[in-house]
């Protein structure tokens, strides 16, 4: 159980890096959008991997001998819970935001868009 | 420059996540309050779930605010595609789009009340297996975005979605109240536990999540409605 156990923080952490990295190099409102759920998800992903332990189950009681100390933490779980939900929330905003931009400068393209630069 | 730049606040954000999670080794139990939760969160809560222990009983009042987080999501949505359009501006070209074919739009049809179902289920069982109202609500309003994909020219009323949401926030609010009166503290699970592994256990837990799968479906829902419609079909 120990072989690429470091992976699943790689893997998050990387979902993390792409996703900041399409926020702040991509130029279209739409991709920054998807580079914003991008890094969503591997936060999301962080924090349900710091919250495992090995060789538990989920923690939920399936049956009368479940034993729950055999469980992971669930705290991180929950929080998961809200921050998808979130997550949802801001990414139907931003698109919204996204097609009144459209339809105001006629472009997605950062460049384009007066008073938006940096 | 702007590569530039990009990429060394990425180096500084991988070099200080490194940093910080070579402290906190992978799998290995971390736990504190967490203990709590698992030992007592079912004689506490009634609920089998014990992330739905937290969601809803421990921490409920988090919930109450996420719901809100959500609730003004859509409303956002729903002020920005209120906005009048300019002159001019593309009336998008859904007007002459052909319909689906036949299969589609039956099957469409046909899956409809059975997602519903579905997402009832999820959000009814939520203190019983791995689901919940956000899931539950999820689902449903993934029914009517497959009804919106399926159909052109599908339409959804506002009014009857706004009517849903709302008694189902007035429910959860009221029942925390309910809680404070009856035992002092808001959102308190008043209601006897019931026995494990049956539906009707765990006190208000399932109400709640009812109204918060009701709720999230009607917004959800609420935000797929504003996207495909235009202001006029409303």
């Amino acid at each position: 159980m120990t072989i690429g156990n470091p992976m699943m923080y790689v893997g998050a952490v990387g979902l993390i890096m792409i996703g900041l990295f399409t926020v702040l190099s991509k130029r279209n409102l739409i991709k920054i959008i998807i580079g914003l759920t991008l890094l969503d998800t591997g936060v999301n992903l962080l924090l349900i991997a710091i919250g495992y332990i090995h060789n538990r189950t989920a923690p939920i009681i399936t049956h009368a001998h479940a034993d729950p100390s055999k469980m992971v933490d669930p705290i991180p779980q929950a929080l998961v819970l809200t921050a998808i939900v979130i997550g949802l929330g801001v990414t139907a905003l931003a698109l919204a935001l996204a097609i009144r931009v459209y339809g105001h400068y006629k472009t997605l393209d950062t460049r384009k868009i007066r008073e938006l630069k940096w | 420059m702007r590569a530039f730049v990009s990429f060394s606040i990425l180096a500084l954000i991988a070099v200080g996540l490194t940093l910080s999670l070579s402290h906190i080794p992978f799998g290995t139990d971390r736990m504190q309050v967490a203990n709590y939760y698992l030992n007592h969160g079912v004689a506490d809560t009634g609920a089998l779930n014990l992330v739905t222990a937290v969601v809803l009983d421990y921490r409920a009042l988090d919930t109450l605010g996420e719901m809100t987080v959500l609730f003004i999501a859509s409303l956002g949505v729903g002020i920005f595609f209120s906005w009048p359009k300019k002159e001019g501006s593309e009336e998008d070209g859904k007007r002459g789009l052909p319909p689906a074919s036949l299969i589609v739009r039956r099957g469409s049809q046909f899956l409809f009340p059975l997602i519903l179902l579905f997402g009832g289920y999820i959000f009814l069982h939520g203190h019983l297996t791995p689901g919940g109202g956000f899931q539950g609500g999820a689902v449903i309003a993934s029914a009517f975005l497959l009804m919106f994909l399926g159909n052109t020219g599908y339409h959804l009323r506002q009014k009857p979605l706004a009517v849903t949401e709302s008694l189902a926030g007035i429910t959860f609010v009221i029942i925390g109240l309910i809680g404070l009166g009856v035992s002092g503290y808001f959102l308190n699970n008043f209601l006897p536990k019931g026995s494990e592994f049956t539906l009707f256990s765990a006190g208000v837990i399932p109400i709640l999540y009812a109204a918060i799968g009701l709720k999230v479906g009607a917004e959800l829902s609420g935000i797929a409605a504003n996207m495909f419609q235009s202001r006029s079909e409303r």
